[in-house]
């Protein structure tokens, strides 16, 4: 079954922090990956591969780059889900 | 159809010394900082490189070969004329023809030994490695060379604020020899031709000379493509090693990744989920990325601090332009 925004959300928080350290409740729809979450280019690589595996999404390396914020990566997320 | 004698190989081969060679020159990142605006803490934070080594003029590719050969032949406890094949990985050798090999060879004093070049980047080590070990098996060297050595200052585009910080130059060599029990695994190697453009030399050599662009090529990559795929695609080829080895990680004392940038071994170390009791190779702190050079060179500083011994089984796995790999599980000399 497809994932809600809040349930991505939910799960793209888990992911930053095990990965970043951020808490879970820093991560919110307008926080920059960068700017906000100290997640950096690699970091977030990292972030996109673990995202991939939880909804079941393929992230192609060439779309990344446009995944700003949470907010960003949460609708790819919702829009692209098996 | 006159029947053909096959070759009288050894059973198995084993890589019997080790040797390296660092450039004088210790670079700081402060040197990188002067012609690219960034830091040291993101340099450092982006891939754990603190210093590099650079050659200069008269630490040639076969310069540095000879001096790491030199070494990795004393190791091995043989003398240079035993050694029957000699293959050096580069892909910093300025002259085209001939082979530089053939210069090494020569200059060690190997006689007519076998020697010539190969491309394969930064899985160069693993690729000689394999073909040391066929033609000991095989019967048509006892002893044979294999060298990774590169000059990548040489083809680093100071100003790339991406890449400028990354590579080093350098040399490591092993002796490949006879061995009563198997000592290196199957290699698990391959390409993906399909993704030759994350990492490469900015224009073809012709291009230059033509004067079509003005800039000396340079290696240029895409970031995150090359950490995604090294991390996550090798992962897996290392696990592959390992089960073609017939061991598990619970079995490896040494990982030796090439050594590309140390938040990628920090990562495949989590993916692959190595033991705590696993000695990681961290040479890219002080070496930077030397492509081709950088597991014999990992190897050899690995048993010159003690951090690894002799017997000590080794996962090695070299990635990268082509993109190229090769894994494979090795006794430690």
């Amino acid at each position: 079954m497809a994932a809600t925004q809040e349930e991505i959300v939910a799960g793209l928080a888990e992911i930053v922090n095990e990965i970043a350290g951020i808490p879970v409740e820093d991560v919110q729809l307008d926080k920059s990956f960068t700017d906000d979450l100290d997640v950096d280019s690699l970091s977030m690589v990292e972030v996109v591969v673990a995202a991939e595996e939880r909804f079941d999404v393929k992230i192609p390396d060439e779309d990344v780059k446009n995944l700003k914020t949470v907010g960003d990566a949460t609708d790819y997320i919702l829009k692209h889900q098996g | 159809m006159a029947k053909i004698k096959p070759g009288k190989g050894a059973p198995y081969a084993r890589i019997l010394g080790v040797g390296g060679y660092r450039p004088i020159r210790v670079v700081p990142n402060e040197v990188i900082l002067e012609t690219i605006d960034s830091s040291d803490e993101w340099i450092r934070s982006r891939s754990g490189i603190e210093t590099r080594h650079w050659a200069n003029d008269e630490e040639t590719v076969a310069a540095m070969s000879i001096e790491a050969s030199g070494k990795a032949i004393a190791d091995a406890g043989i003398s240079a004329e035993q050694i029957g094949g000699v293959i050096v990985s580069t892909v910093s050798h300025f002259k085209q023809t001939p082979a530089v090999a053939t210069e090494i060879a020569d200059k060690l004093g190997t006689g007519k030994a076998a020697a010539f070049d190969i491309s394969a980047g930064c899985a160069g080590f693993g690729y000689g490695l394999t073909l040391a070990k066929g033609m000991i098996v095989e019967g048509s060297a006892e002893y044979v060379l294999v060298i990774g050595v590169e000059r990548l200052s040489d083809l680093t585009d100071l100003e790339d604020r991406a890449t400028a910080f990354l590579f080093g130059d350098g040399a490591g060599a092993v002796v490949v020899g006879p061995a009563q029990e198997p000592a290196i695994g199957p290699t698990v190697w391959g390409s993906e031709g399909d993704k030759s453009e994350t990492i490469k030399q900015t224009v073809p050599w012709t291009d230059y000379r033509s004067g079509e662009v003005a800039k000396f090529p340079a290696i240029t990559q895409e970031g995150q493509a090359v950490f995604r795929w090294a991390v996550f695609e090798m992962a897996k080829v290392a696990k592959e090693a390992l089960d073609a080895a017939g061991i598990t990680a619970d079995d490896l004392d040494v990982f030796i990744p090439h050594q590309a940038n140390e938040r990628i071994i920090d990562s495949m170390v989590k993916t692959l989920k190595l033991p705590e009791s696993v000695t990681v190779a961290r040479d890219v702190r002080t070496t930077g990325n030397t492509s081709a050079a950088s597991i014999p060179l990992a190897m050899e500083r690995l048993l010159a601090t003690g951090e690894a011994k002799s017997g000590d089984t080794a996962l090695v796995i070299g990635f990268g332009a082509g993109l190229v790999y090769a894994a494979t599980v090795v006794t430690l000399p």
